[in-house]
């Protein structure tokens, strides 16, 4: 059993309708990208459309629910889509179009409560209690901004109402495509315990497996078996957390987005590397990327962080601070190289590689401490500043691929 | 091995020496000490990768000896010994340090593993202890801590016959400092590049010497600096390095230049600056009689002051690091400061006011402010 396959049961607006208390909403575009890319190509609705890369290696992003009706979902394999809906248009991603369309939506969240948290783009928990004396029951507030933003961006979305996020969450694939479900505060354990034990909040396939050995396949089974059981199981932490989800109990409040500390990424290699070559080309490619998300947030940081994992787990980071804040991969990738080679690993096999940047400030403009030029130097940083943005914006405008480093092109496959 | 010597001369010498044992030795007999008696009394030596250092002192040998000694501890030791007397002992494998009624005995460690010393380049002039220690101490300021950059972390010195030119820069700010000596040869043409916190710690240390001499390796390249004062020597081995053509950084001209008593500047900087955060700039803007002094920005707390300043020029505005300007302005050793400015992204040059000719230059890369 997956999460994909809790399906609506009772209608848009099912279960209870009374929603005192239930402040906490979840709110989820429609098949986000589809719908955004329908904006622009209304030949298509009501047809099969998969958004995705179309190169033999890409996968699917999002699907229209004509084409998820076929079998199509996020994250499969192009080349598999195609197969299964021969007849589906496919469309490469724009992401900056998808960001345009993400920033209307949160606009409208954050012009209903100031406790907005954000998932991803196309999702975000609002936590209403503020707004109520001022715009009614929470599932008006939900009603309220489904209808504003198919007004003001020609979208759909479904929405969630509950007294915990988690419950929200749930809801709101509930209610999908389009809907909105209510699940007062009395109702939660009838809501959860009949659903398969992968829709709780940390249970992935491992987890999952390990549930179903034990003979625990739904949220109740879980409920009803003893928080020892679950401990042995799954480890302290993680059998207390199902313990708790599987009565509707979580604690998390919605948090706004305070502007986040550090930023990084990291990367497990399909197979144990030993070769430094490869281990440098990860560690440039992660700072790339972690420095278009720097750039994109408008963010710089000084401290930059790495972290090795090896094939046996044991873990090393290490970090360098610099003596002016980067948003430049190519500084940060000097950097990660240094700290890798100062490692001094040999023919060790390597699993994991991270790159992150720590004391993240804002970036202020280009307010910038001038150097002298000293030949002999590293090139002017500047430039290097320039080109990565100018990458941006060609990324933006033509996708991901169009332009990256040299050593990180793919010289494709018969090479 | 056998002597006896005063207390403080003895506690100094170990100081002295102590102070360039490596912290992480890559040998253990390199945390050591090695003492040895001479003609006038004894000789104690340090040695790391990077600084070896030498110290003679008086004292009243009775037995002939060299013995290596854990260097940390007899520091230690030496430190806090009450005022007398001290007679310090070899008895077989360990060293026996008796002064007044306290009695140390301590190992020993194997001196024949001890690495033989560098060779003390000769002489290439000499100065007065505390001439030099101030000049490298103008200058050390400017120079890098960040080993990426090797050559940004040294002290470039420049000998050309009577006159020598110390240079550090760390890219941000540059400090120039010119002083005469007396060159042990006419027409000396030498460049060498010191690691700057051994220049400075060793200058510091020498400056009560009446006359520093200072001896660059004739080996080419040049690979060891020498200095000698007050029966102290020290040798540090130069950074292999080139440096870049500093005289090319050096503004030619200026366009406005002001003049500000050095002491109110170093205070309002000070204060204005308690507000700017990390990396956040203090903002200049000179007028013909005044300074006014601005930190912080939009949301965050603000602060702004006003200085009576003399400006020969058009009105400029610029904007520096705080912390930079104040590292110049400390060193500076002058009542009143000018700065000279050309335009906001070029460098502040900041200079004694009180000398036409000043030896000193220390030159500040503005923040270029946003939009």
């Amino acid at each position: 059993m997956s999460r994909s396959q809790i399906r609506r049961q009772s209608g848009p607006t099912g279960l209870g309708s009374d929603d005192a208390g239930c402040t906490i909403l979840h709110i989820d575009m429609d098949a986000f990208y589809a719908s955004v890319e329908l904006l622009t190509r209304p030949e298509l609705v009501g047809t099969p459309v998969i958004v995705g890369g179309s190169g033999s290696r890409g996968v699917v992003l999002s699907a229209t629910y004509e084409a998820r009706a076929l079998g199509v979902h996020s994250a499969m394999p192009m080349s598999r889509a195609r197969r299964i809906a021969p007849d589906a248009t496919v469309i490469e991603p724009q992401h900056h179009r998808y960001s345009e369309v993400s920033a209307g939506v949160m606009a409208i969240f954050n012009s209903v409560t100031p406790l907005v948290e954000p998932l991803s783009l196309d999702e975000a928990f609002l936590d209403v209690a503020g707004a109520v004396r001022r715009l009614g029951a929470p599932s008006r507030i939900g009603e309220l901004i489904r209808a504003r933003v198919h007004d003001e961006q020609g979208i759909t979305c479904s929405v969630g109402v509950a007294t915990t996020k988690f419950v929200a969450k749930l809801a709101s694939t509930r209610a999908k495509p389009d809907g909105l479900l209510v699940v007062p505060g009395d109702e939660v354990i009838e809501f959860l315990h009949p659903l398969p034990v992968a829709a709780l909040w940390g249970v992935g396939a491992k987890t999952e497996e390990v549930l179903v050995r034990l003979g625990l396949r739904t949220v109740g089974d879980i409920a009803h078996t003893s928080v020892e059981t679950l401990r042995r199981a799954l480890g302290n932490a993680a059998g207390t957390h199902l313990a708790e989800l599987s009565w509707g109990r979580d604690p998390r409040s919605v948090t706004p987005d305070v502007g986040e500390r550090s930023m990084g990424a990291e990367e497990t290699f399909a197979r144990d590397i030993d070769d430094p070559e490869v281990v440098l080309r990860e560690f440039l490619r992660l700072s790339h990327k972690v420095a278009a998300r720097l750039r994109s947030h408008g963010s710089v940081g000084r401290t930059v962080v790495i972290k090795v994992r090896m094939a046996d787990f044991s873990t090393l980071t290490r970090s360098r601070t610099l003596p002016e804040p980067t948003d430049v991969a190519r500084e940060i990738y000097d950097v990660a190289a240094e700290l890798y080679d100062a490692l001094g690993l040999q023919r060790v096999r390597i699993r994991l590689v991270g790159v992150r940047l720590e004391g993240l400030i804002q970036a202020d403009g280009g307010e910038r401490q001038l150097t002298f030029d000293v030949p002999g130097d590293a090139p002017a940083t500047l430039d290097w500043r320039a080109a990565e943005q100018a990458a941006d914006r060609l990324r933006a405008r033509y996708g991901h691929s169009v332009v990256q480093p040299a050593r990180l092109v793919d010289p494709g496959p018969g090479d | 091995m056998k002597f006896r010597i005063e207390r403080d001369a003895f506690a100094d010498a170990v100081t002295w020496v102590a102070r360039t044992l490596p912290t992480r030795p890559s040998r253990p007999v390199l945390a050591g000490i090695l003492i040895h008696t001479s003609t006038t009394g004894i000789a104690l030596s340090s040695f790391d990768a990077e600084t070896a250092a030498q110290v003679d002192v008086e004292a009243t040998v009775t037995e002939e000896g060299r013995v290596l000694v854990p260097g940390r501890l007899l520091g230690d030791i030496a430190r806090s010994l009450p005022a007398q007397p001290v007679e310090f002992a070899v008895e077989g494998s360990r060293v026996q340090v008796t002064c007044g009624r306290s009695s140390f005995t301590l190992p020993t460690l194997p001196v024949d593993e001890y690495p033989a010393l560098p060779e003390m380049p000769s002489a290439s002039g000499s100065i007065p202890g505390a001439s030099f220690a101030s000049a490298v101490s103008q200058v050390a300021i400017a120079a890098g801590r960040d080993d990426a950059l090797p050559f940004l972390t040294g002290i470039r010195i420049e000998i050309d016959d009577t006159r020598v030119t110390l240079v550090a820069t760390d890219r941000y700010r540059l400090a120039v400092r010119e002083f005469n000596w007396v060159p042990a040869t006419p027409g000396l043409d030498v460049q060498a590049l010191a690691p700057a916190k051994t220049l400075a710690d060793t200058a510091k240390s020498l400056a009560s010497a009446d006359t520093v001499n200072l001896g660059v390796s004739a080996v080419e390249p040049a690979n060891l600096l020498g200095f000698e004062g007050n029966g102290r020597r020290t040798t540090a081995r130069l950074l292999d390095a080139g440096f870049p053509d500093y005289r090319a950084l050096l503004p030619k001209e200026s366009i406005s230049a002001a003049i500000i008593n050095t002491a109110a500047l170093i205070d309002s900087v000070k204060r204005v600056a308690l507000v700017a955060e990390r990396n956040t700039p203090l903002k200049m803007s000179f007028s013909s009689s005044e300074v006014v002094l601005r930190a912080g920005t939009g949301d965050e707390a603000q602060a702004s002051e006003v200085l009576e300043c003399t400006l020969d020029g058009p009105d400029i505005e610029i904007a520096l690091n705080p912390h930079y300007l104040l590292d110049g302005l400390g060193v500076l050793d002058s009542a009143s400061t000018r700065m000279s400015f050309t335009v906001p992204e070029k460098p502040v040059v900041i200079t004694p006011a009180t000398d036409d000719a000043p030896s000193f230059h220390y030159l500040l890369m503005p923040v270029r402010l946003a939009g």
